[in-house]
């Protein structure tokens, strides 16, 4: 089973209401170790998203990816614009010819997202960022090729590890973005980037292998 | 939350056709991406200043557009950093063939914006230098964070860095200068309430009613401790004393300052702050040429203020007082 460039369009879709219903929930995380925007910001640029993709519906996962960064970068804003747009861009170049993604591409594709994270926000693994969620997930993602597994059985692996990520943030003191000027005080939370990355996995398990 | 706004999602736009409708003979606002540039713009021969960042600060930036100040401001969402597009299309409208310096205050996302946007600019052939702002000393442990904030310094560069452009420098000697500014100012707020994000509706951290958050950015966001309320002018003194140790100023030294209020301080109350720092001043043996107090770079309603100390030569005052003409600074001209 491959992943095709409707299964795309439906996990930004799936992304645009999951965010527009945890809008709050993220918020209230952000608040207690930044600025209260992260909510706000990924409803409004999944939205965005989704009305962009769904207007003009593209041929290719390469396309839908890239105008998927293209609106990320220019409605999101705060550091979450760039990260995602990154992300969504990065993940774009590795396959520009492809009519949909076998199991070794998807692979490709968000480990080449992640790379271009890390390199963009200069974060490692336990600074308490989105790259907490991330990277487990992309490791698990390999993990689970390598044994054989097929997309949806490798983006099953890869949201539960992103999920065990986020929750690894939480007695983490931030190196990196807003909350690192708390200090210790940035300890006992949930990191709002890891958590919306949790759930960026999730709808990728539900939607993108469908 | 009570607030004079129509719907949260507008607050931003309906502000800047306010502005534009304030300022019709000095400022152009554009919607589409939302930036603000100087009516004159683009200034033939004259490096371009484009600043930008999170709404929320009036009147920081886009108050400060105008001759003697800034060539362009892109204001994001409400204490959000601009998109790439709008600071590529605002270096894009005021560039006048000898090259953009982009000011930025440092926060993780302003600066990945901006440096996404410099890459778009360079690659239209655009020449664009970058100045970070890094002036809390509130923030303690750089090296362990994303660095110190870039707070009221901001505003002074943008004042001093623009008289500068305005005489003709070239892009390296206004960006050199500053650099130069910024590495001679400090800066440390504090609050004596939160403040409400309009989207968010609710404030943004909880103070007890003899509670005081010392040390806060300007979005709102905690600070570096918590601590009960006490008399002005021992608040003065442990901020002042803060900053004073930090670059460290020593006796003689000449200095800009500013007494900042956060958006809900009485002026009646930041004068009182600024005469407490003045004796505080003469005690200490500084020499302060010139002063600002009022609201220059504010955290929405916040109750609070912010104190800003820049050490300055002959130049810096000179360039300090040349003529501007501004919504938020006019003198001169």
């Amino acid at each position: 089973m491959a992943v095709t460039t409707g299964n795309i369009v439906s996990w930004i879709a799936a992304l645009a209401s999951t965010y527009g219903e945890q809008q709050s929930y993220l918020t209230e995380l952000d608040a207690a170790i930044g600025d209260a925007d992260h909510g706000s910001n990924m409803a409004r640029g999944f939205a965005a998203a989704r009305d962009d993709l769904q207007g003009d519906p593209p041929e290719t996962p390469a396309a839908a990816l890239k105008r998927v960064a293209m609106v990320l970068m220019k409605t999101v804003g705060g550091a979450s614009g760039p990260l995602y747009g990154t992300f969504f861009l990065k993940a774009a170049t590795t396959c520009p010819q492809a009519n949909e993604l076998n199991g070794d591409q998807l692979l490709e594709a968000l480990a080449a997202g992640t790379e271009g994270v890390q390199q963009r926000g200069k974060a490692e693994v336990g600074d308490k960022t989105m790259v907490d969620a991330l990277v487990p997930a992309v490791e698990a993602l390999r993990e689970s090729r390598t044994a054989g597994e097929e997309p949806a059985a490798m983006l099953a692996a890869a949201a539960t590890a992103a999920e065990a990520g986020r929750d690894s943030t939480y007695p983490l003191v931030a190196r990196k973005g807003r909350a690192s000027y708390l200090g210790e005080r940035s300890r006992d939370h949930l990191d709002p980037g890891a958590t919306s990355t949790a759930l960026l996995l999730a709808a990728a398990r539900d939607h993108l292998a469908a | 939350m009570k607030k004079a706004i129509n719907r949260p999602e507008d607050v931003v736009v309906e502000a800047l056709r306010g502005m534009e409708a304030a300022h019709p003979d000095r400022l152009r606002v554009s919607y589409e991406p939302k930036f603000i540039t100087r009516a004159d713009a683009p200034v033939r021969g004259k490096v371009a200043l484009v600043s930008g960042g999170g709404s929320g600060h009036e009147p920081l930036h886009g108050g400060f557009v105008g001759p003697g100040m800034l060539d362009a401001a892109c204001p994001g969402e409400v204490f959000t950093s601009p998109t790439p597009d709008q600071v590529e299309a605002a270096t894009r409208a005021v560039d006048g063939g000898q090259g953009a310096l982009h000011i930025i205050k440092n926060y993780t996302g302003d600066v990945l914006n901006f440096e996404t946007a410099a890459d778009l600019c360079r690659a239209e052939g655009l020449e664009v230098e970058a100045v970070l702002v890094n002036d809390d000393v509130a923030v303690e442990d750089s090296l362990f964070t994303a660095g110190r904030r870039g707070v009221g310094t901001t505003v002074l560069l943008e004042k001093i860095a623009g008289a500068a452009a305005e005489r003709g420098q070239d892009l390296a000697t206004v960006a050199s200068l500053a650099r130069r500014v910024n590495e001679e100012g400090r800066s440390f707020g504090m609050a004596f309430t939160s403040c409400t994000v309009p989207s968010a509706g609710k404030p943004t951290f909880d103070l007890g009613p003899d509670e005081i958050e010392l040390g806060i950015g300007i979005h709102g966001e905690p600070g570096r401790e918590r601590t009960t309320n006490r008399p002005a002018r021992e608040l003065v003194e442990q901020m002042a004393e803060t900053v004073l140790g930090d670059l460290p100023f020593a006796k003689g030294d000449r200095v800009i300052a500013m007494l900042n209020g956060m958006g809900g301080t009485p002026l009646l109350e930041l004068y009182l702050l600024y005469g407490e720092f003045a004796r505080l001043a003469a005690d200490r043996g500084l020499l302060v040429e010139r002063n600002l107090v009022g609201d220059y770079i504010t955290s929405l309603e916040m109750q609070g203020f912010s104190l800003t100390l820049l050490r300055v030569d002959d130049a810096m005052v000179e360039l300090w007082d040349d003529p501007v003409l501004t919504p938020g600074l006019r003198w001169g001209g």
